[in-house]
């Protein structure tokens, strides 16, 4: 047993757990790398379940925690893995991980489960997930690549709650339930003609246009993040 | 037979998987750059949702439904096997994907060609275990399962076509600069969602 920790103390000293480097693994992907608005990955579950702040949360906490520990296993057995079949040990491993979600999530968030429906399930194909395995975890140690994992499933978390919140508070006038814009007959906001939007309550396509212009703001910040395609 | 071409058209056109319920959106995005690769990815995501929804169906209703191996004996009755449903169906995508991308090259060299990466790539489209989790979700039977794994295919197939076809031509208008390419995309592609929430209206 004292071997094992002589080990780890070794390793621990020849680089500090939170050196530069590493947490630039966990800042890069919050604004110059995110994954949604730059790499464009992920998209595909962040617009379904964005039309209130708290099934946006939940989405967040469950892609951090898919995205971390499948970097970590996939980073722990990237040398025995045979290139060929390394499509399908990702997946397994993803599922898998998604599988203790959803299981989890039925045992103490049942409503929340309900909410979410099929799009828990859909964190497998999310390609976020699968993206960061491909680009970082086949290549780099197990502690970096969690911490890379970690890194971008926040990334992904601050544009779903931003994009959440902006659907809860114009839509239904509240953000995580709490009323904030009364717009109820006799209100000061009904009396100036206010209304709750419909589009950003019902459609998913809200999303796609707060997206759109989120992107629109980062880029005219950073000009060289431009595509001209 | 009325059920099931009702099944069809509501995947297709009223449930879009891309455009209402913005499923599939990193390859939709990815590859609808120009009309040609976009009419050839949408052709391989019909080709395997109409046999992953089949096979995924089975799968489910004689393996892993609670009760569902009691055709083994008395002692696997109760065996509830649910849990193990993402894996089956990933494992069944996966896999139908590499066999259909094996018969295609056997017989269709040109085809196989002209497909090229979008075949690996639709594994992880979320268009296609979209569609059988809403399958099992919606309780279908085994020929409407079909029928709406035809559909939504041929709505991906629509969704990427037509946003191809904008992208091809809204390269040459004047967007500014840091809009140009994802953000206009994206705006774009809001808007045809709110257009096909008009055909919301229609009861099938």
């Amino acid at each position: 047993m004292s071997e094992v920790k002589d080990i780890v103390v070794e390793k621990v000293a020849k680089e500090p757990l939170f050196s530069n480097k590493n947490k630039a693994l966990l800042k890069d992907p919050l604004d110059d790398n995110n994954p949604i608005t730059v790499q464009v990955l992920g998209i595909c579950s962040a617009l379904a379940v964005t039309s209130q702040v708290y099934p946006s949360l939940v989405m967040s906490v469950c892609v951090i925690f898919v995205c971390a520990f499948s970097n970590l296993s996939i980073s722990l057995m990237r040398n025995i893995m045979p290139g060929r079949i390394r499509m399908i040990v990702q997946l397994i491993v993803i599922a898998a991980l998604v599988t203790i979600v959803d299981i989890f999530l039925k045992a103490f968030a049942f409503d929340v489960s309900k909410q979410l429906s099929v799009f828990i399930g859909l964190i497998i194909t999310n390609c976020i997930v699968m993206g960061r395995l491909e680009a970082f975890a086949m290549g780099n140690k197990p502690w970096p690549a969690f911490l890379d994992g970690i890194g971008n499933g926040i990334g992904y978390g601050v544009i779903l709650i931003i994009v959440g919140a902006l659907r809860e508070l114009f839509g239904a006038g509240t953000l995580l339930g709490y009323p904030i814009l009364n717009a109820e007959d006799g209100s000061w906001l009904a009396s100036i003609g206010y209304t709750h939007n419909g589009i950003m309550a019902a459609t998913p396509a809200a999303a796609m246009f707060i997206i759109g212009i989120l992107i629109w703001i980062q880029r005219s910040r950073k000009p060289q993040l431009v595509d001209i395609s | 037979m009325q059920d099931l071409i009702n099944v069809f058209i509501k995947s297709a056109f009223i449930e879009n998987m891309v455009l209402a319920y913005f499923l599939g959106m990193c390859s939709y995005l990815a590859v609808s750059k120009t009309v040609k690769t976009a009419i050839g990815l949408g052709a391989a995501v019909i080709f395997v949702l109409l046999i992953t929804a089949p096979v995924n169906w089975l799968i489910n209703e004689y393996l892993l439904k609670e009760g569902a191996l009691g055709f083994l004996g008395e002692t696997f009755a109760a065996v509830d096997l649910t849990f193990l449903r993402f894996i089956a169906f990933i494992a069944v995508i996966a896999s139908m994907v590499q066999l259909v991308e094996m018969v295609i090259e056997k017989f269709s060299p040109s085809l196989y060609n002209s497909l090229g990466i979008f075949l690996p790539l639709i594994t992880v489209n979320c268009a296609i275990l979209g569609t059988s989790l809403f399958m099992v979700q919606r309780e279908y039977s085994l020929a409407e399962s079909t029928f709406f794994g035809a559909g939504s295919g041929v709505g991906f197939f629509l969704a990427i076509v037509a946003i191809a076809a904008i992208r091809e031509k809204i390269r040459y208008s004047k967007i500014p600069p840091a809009l140009r390419g994802l953000g206009i995309a994206f705006i774009i592609t809001g808007l045809m969602g709110i257009a096909f929430m008009s055909l919301m209206g229609i009861k099938v």
